[in-house]
């Protein structure tokens, strides 16, 4: 009797699993690709939580550059600056962007790793399409880069920026462009590379160029015009300035001090306003997500 | 239900500049078959598995996959397969279920069903405990248990399993084919899987034997053993030189020292020793007579073991994936 009974409950299980196994999987579809940038976006975040070491070493060096070398430089270089700015201060919007240039390349970069091991063929045999992928992954890199921003943006009171709605709606939406096209850029560029030390030499030697020509640290107005003309080729140029601009219009700052030291980028004297600069960051990075992209369809 | 064959491949060719990889393959698949793919490294067995799971496009010929043509039908094939590469392709960072769920959304595997599905594939290969934990935590046979069901998350219909015990201990080896037994009772699926081990290729219903980018037989492992026929004999004598010579001039037996011993084969080894005693000049120290073997099989198609084999295909692997890595980067 209970044998039988036992049995019949058996045979109802396997019955279920049977029913189970039949996983119907639907055809291609956009929302099967939007699950699928939405899985990858996801697994960045998830990444950048479980890689503790990684959230504090890229936090390192724009602290440094902000309270170390800001705060040593300003009496140095505080003489050129209006009374009631400090050189902290100056450089904050560029130390801002600094934050999220490391985070965003070395997230471009994991795709190497990937690579490497073995994780990026999992993601290039699914029947997804690769701009599901790459849009994926440039998402997520953005958003852990403007996280990691984020994090900068919160002592902003150590340097006098007042904590202000409206001034860090603004520069979060800039710091995620800005983000946005670097991974973008970096994902295009590990495209084709199958090793990590190779992806890190190249980043080494793209960032700090990078960094300093775009005026994070100094004035674009009255430079020598080698440095001028070179300055105006760097795309960070185009979002550290209008960045700048967001922070300091927040400042209590002597009528026309403004003017003198964040004049802005000129071309040819002709200002350029910030809508065009984050235009041009913004058409940048759309262009090397198709860059990325196309890569990413040939690797086949 | 579907009769069709589950892999289909003709006349398939894949070269990589000078070197051909794959030199004109043809078989098929039946529908719940576990079929192998036997030979050495570098025999072309891996350049076959890339080509039928959509990895790499064939240079000539035309392989299907549950009914899907490989090049033209790239997406559909894809839906159908579930991969396990010989190199882990898990996020170590991520812990199990992570993975599996990956997975499930990149294959579009409808959210009622991922879960009691994760549970059911994680229940199989005894992972569900475990599910929590970072995958960089697993042991080698715990990553290569966890990749065979995610291979099966999304219900495909053939299963490709490549190298899947290469780089584990024999203790591990064994239980991986317990899992793999055991998941062929339990879904309705094609297994096609690569090996060298030839231990494992008895697991097959059908093997294929894969030589120099060739099939050079195919058949069940029981037909192959008895196609062979001859048993194996193996002896030490103070004089193996001299015993070979003797072999080969009083019997007709070609003899050579394997395993450091005198080894021929013969029909019916049991009749044939005790001639030894008697012909042989070279006192006898030790007789060892077995059955065939998957290993003759090969050796009797191939004129080689499998060891010899892979010693010579060495070079030719590296070669092949030199000029891999150079078309994908060029």
């Amino acid at each position: 009797m209970t044998a039988v009974a036992t049995a019949h409950v058996t045979e109802d299980a396997t019955q279920d699993i049977a029913e189970l196994i039949r996983v119907s999987v639907p055809q291609r579809s956009l929302g099967r690709d939007l699950r699928a940038t939405s899985i990858v976006w996801r697994r960045e975040l998830l990444r950048f939580q479980a890689d503790r070491l990684r959230i504090i070493s890229s936090l390192i060096q724009p602290v440094l550059f902000l309270l170390v070398l800001g705060t040593g430089l300003s009496r140095l270089a505080g003489r050129g600056l209006p009374p009631g700015l400090s050189f902290n201060t100056f450089i904050y919007p560029g130390v801002l962007c600094m934050s999220v240039l490391f985070t965003s390349l070395f997230s471009a970069g994991s795709i190497v790793w990937d690579r490497e091991f073995g994780f990026l063929r999992e993601m290039l045999v699914a029947p997804v399409s690769r701009s599901a992928l790459v849009i994926g992954k440039c998402l997520g890199g953005a958003t852990v880069a403007t996280v990691q921003g984020l994090v900068i943006l919160a002592l902003a009171g150590l340097v006098n920026v007042p904590y202000n709605p409206l001034l860090f709606l603004t520069v979060i939406g800039e710091l995620l462009l800005l983000s946005f096209t670097l991974t973008a850029f970096g994902v295009a560029l590990a495209a084709r590379i199958s090793q990590m030390q190779a992806f890190m030499a190249l980043n080494q030697m793209l960032v700090m160029p990078l960094f300093f020509l775009s005026g994070a640290l100094y004035p674009l107005g009255g430079l020598p015009r080698w440095l001028a003309i070179v300055t105006r080729f760097d795309p960070l140029s185009y979002i550290v300035d209008p960045m700048r601009h967001a922070v300091f219009s927040h400042l209590s700052l002597p009528p026309g001090a403004s003017a003198s030291i964040a004049q802005g980028i000129s071309w040819d004297g002709w200002v350029v306003p910030d809508g065009l600069s984050l235009g041009i960051v913004a058409v940048i990075g759309i262009a090397m997500l198709f860059l990325a992209i196309a890569q990413f369809r040939k690797t086949e | 239900m579907n009769d069709a064959p589950a892999v289909e491949v003709r006349d398939l060719v894949k070269s990589y500049g000078q070197i051909e990889a794959v030199r004109g393959i043809g078989f098929e698949v039946k529908p719940g078959e576990t079929f192998g793919f036997l030979g050495p490294n570098g025999a072309g067995k891996s350049t076959t598995i890339k080509i039928l799971c959509t990895l790499v496009n064939p240079t000539a010929g035309e392989a299907r996959v549950a009914g899907h043509e490989v090049v033209r039908d790239r997406d559909k094939v894809r839906q159908n397969i579930g991969l396990v590469f010989q190199d882990t392709t898990l996020d170590n960072y991520l812990t199990g279920e992570q993975n599996l769920r990956f997975h499930a959304d990149l294959y579009g595997v409808p959210r009622a069903q991922v879960g009691p599905r994760l549970k059911q594939v994680l229940d199989m290969v005894d992972l569900w405990d475990r599910r929590g934990s970072a995958v960089g935590t697993y042991s080698g046979g715990m990553k290569r248990r966890l990749e065979i069901a995610r291979g099966l998350l999304h219900a495909p219909r053939v299963l490709f399993l490549d190298e899947p015990t290469v780089g584990l201990d024999p203790q591990t080896r064994s239980s991986i084919w317990e899992y793999i037994n055991d998941l062929k009772q339990r879904e309705d699926i094609t297994i096609f899987l690569t090996t060298h081990y030839m231990d494992e290729a008895e697991n097959c219903d059908r093997i294929a034997i894969v030589d120099h980018g060739k099939i050079v037989v195919l058949d069940t492992p029981e037909a192959l053993k008895a196609s062979v026929g001859k048993d194996r004999v193996q002896i030490t004598t103070d004089d193996d030189a001299e015993t070979i010579a003797e072999l080969k001039d009083r019997f007709a037996i070609e003899a050579a020292i394997h395993e450091r011993q005198v080894t021929f084969n013969v029909e019916e080894g049991e009749r044939f020793v005790p001639r030894l005693f008697a012909e042989l000049s070279a006192p006898i120290r030790s007789v060892s007579v077995a059955r065939p073997t998957l290993d003759d099989v090969f050796m009797s198609y191939t004129g080689k073991t499998i060891r010899d084999a892979e010693v010579s295909a060495g070079d030719r692997g590296r070669a092949q994936m030199m000029a891999f890595r150079g078309m994908r980067r060029g």
